[in-house]
């Protein structure tokens, strides 16, 4: 084993960490500041100039708070449900790539903590398995509006996990890779998959809105009907956990939304630059598109109103399935002419 | 550390969780083994370089029926008081059963002992995505095709068993 890639691997790992933890954060911040700037109000602007230590505010306060475990709770489960949910949303970061190549002390060093093969597949495994958090921890409180919350969120993830993973089948027929760098090179020279799959880009965004929990798919929360949800009977980090897993996994989504349809860390006109300045400049674009993506994300939470169950679980099976197969067959079908399978 | 040093320790807790799914008092707690047990097999498909096979193991095991699974539970409300009895025939039965089982796996598993020294095909890229892809549309294209129409049958099974008949209206 390298030693040199050893170590390079355990920084990058930590530096995801810490920069995940870090944006995750200051979205908690950013949303509070935009939702009063969509309602004509102020936002935080007690804690430092501009409210900008708020979060640090909120996070030493979650900490000081008790940690409160309900009489009749599972209590393993109930610690492990935060657990996993915080766990989930940040290993989904591993597979994703940053930029190109950066050179350091002689080493080019690859920004992507691991290049799988079947990256995409990875990301998809992860997404599945984030559902447990939610679902342990509504379970384990013992409470039925938090059971209310678990039962929603697993359904809700079951059906648009569906849609989602066939809009990602056409991206991934269009690029010819399960990897996400493949995917990315492939979009190089403004060959952005939004330009070719708009529909697709329609339901794959729809469905990380449903699959991150955000509004207006925040049933399982749903706080006029549920209290809080699944985490109700959660008080201090653990609730902290669950609310700041919940921004991580927004982060990670709009990640992988603009490597998937907006090309990742390509940009226009990249060609004429080479090594690091390259690997800065790719690293900056891919950090404005997914920041412009988390704008989206809370634009929308800001703007649209909740839907009612039964009209998300509509949307989901009859709706964007079908959709999302007659775009993946068409896109099939082009393919094949395209690459002279079938003639007429 | 080996990979066989890897297998043996991963094989060991792979057993560990499976028991304890069968002696959990709970079941959401043995369905939550059994998805423990999931994972330990998927790195068990990663030790053998198959890839796929292991996240897919995950997709749809771990990720889509587990979740199911308690989901179901969840809305049941399993609890003591509400267990039906069991009948002391049935115990029995299902003790002799499982016993006859337990039997004809030790009978076909009992030369696998002997095989210890087969080593792993030499092809270390025989699970990757690519070559089974290429294995599967190609020279195992009708058994692929086949087992596709026996899901598409069983979903329209489900479905056909889903749907509400209509009211009679007079």
């Amino acid at each position: 084993m390298d030693t040199g890639l050893l170590i390079e691997k355990l920084i990058l790992a930590i530096l995801l960490f810490v920069v995940s933890l870090g944006i995750a954060a200051y979205s908690t911040y950013f949303e509070r500041k935009l939702a009063a700037w969509i309602q004509d109000r102020v936002g935080p602007d007690r804690a430092g100039p501009f409210g900008i230590l708020q979060p640090i505010a909120d996070g030493v306060k979650m900490f000081m708070k008790e940690d409160f475990t309900p009489t009749n709770a599972d209590r393993w489960l109930f610690i492990l449900g935060p657990g996993i949910a915080m766990f989930t949303a940040l290993m989904t970061s591993a597979v994703i790539p940053w930029g190109t190549d950066i050179t350091l002390f002689g080493r080019t060093i690859a920004l992507q903590v691991a290049d799988l093969n079947i990256g995409i597949l990875f990301i998809f495994g992860i997404i599945s398995i984030g559902v447990y958090g939610i679902m342990i921890g509504g379970w384990a409180s013992n409470n039925k509006y938090s059971r209310f919350g678990a039962i929603r969120a697993s359904s809700q993830m079951i059906s648009y996990e569906l849609a989602m993973g066939i809009s990602a089948i056409t991206i991934i027929m269009l690029s010819g890779g399960l990897g996400l760098n493949d995917i990315v090179k492939a979009q190089h020279g403004m060959n952005w998959n939004i330009f070719y799959q708009p529909v697709c880009f329609l339901v794959f965004f729809i469905c990380a809105l449903a699959e991150t929990n955000r509004a207006p798919f925040d049933l399982p929360e749903c706080e006029s009907e549920l209290i809080g949800g699944y985490h109700t009977e959660y008080s201090s980090m653990k609730l902290g956990l669950f609310l700041f897993a919940e921004y991580v996994a927004m982060f990670v989504s709009s990640a992988l939304i603009s490597i998937l349809f907006f090309g990742g860390y390509n940009f226009p006109g990249m060609d004429s630059f080479s090594g690091n300045t390259l690997a800065i400049l790719s690293v900056a674009a891919f950090f404005t598109k997914t920041f412009l993506m988390i704008f989206l994300f809370m634009w929308i939470r800001w703007t649209i109103p909740r839907f009612r169950f039964d009209q998300l679980m509509h949307l989901g099976w009859k709706v964007l399935i079908p959709i999302s197969i007659i775009n993946m067959l068409v896109t099939g079908i082009v393919i094949a002419f395209n690459e002279g399978w079938i003639k007429f | 550390m080996s990979i066989e040093l890897l297998t043996i320790i991963i094989g060991g807790l792979t057993i560990g969780a499976a028991l304890m799914v069968v002696i959990s008092k709970h079941p959401i707690r043995s369905v939550l083994f059994l998805v423990v047990t999931f994972f330990l097999i998927s790195s068990l498909y990663i030790l053998m370089n198959a890839q796929f096979l292991a996240i897919v193991n995950i997709i749809v095991y771990a990720g889509a029926i587990m979740v199911l699974f308690l989901f179901v539970l969840m809305l049941l409300n399993l609890n003591k008081e509400s267990e039906p009895k069991t009948p002391k025939y049935a115990l029995f039965s299902s003790v002799l059963a499982s016993g006859i089982l337990l039997l004809v796996l030790i009978a076909a598993f009992k030369d696998s002992l002997r095989l210890q020294h087969v080593r792993l095909p030499q092809q270390k890229q025989i699970g990757l995505v690519e070559n089974l892809g290429k294995l599967l549309f190609d020279e195992y294209i009708v058994a692929f095709e086949v087992s596709s129409i026996l899901f598409i049958a069983s979903m329209v099974g489900a479905i056909l068993l889903a749907k509400r008949e209509k009211p009679i209206i007079d």
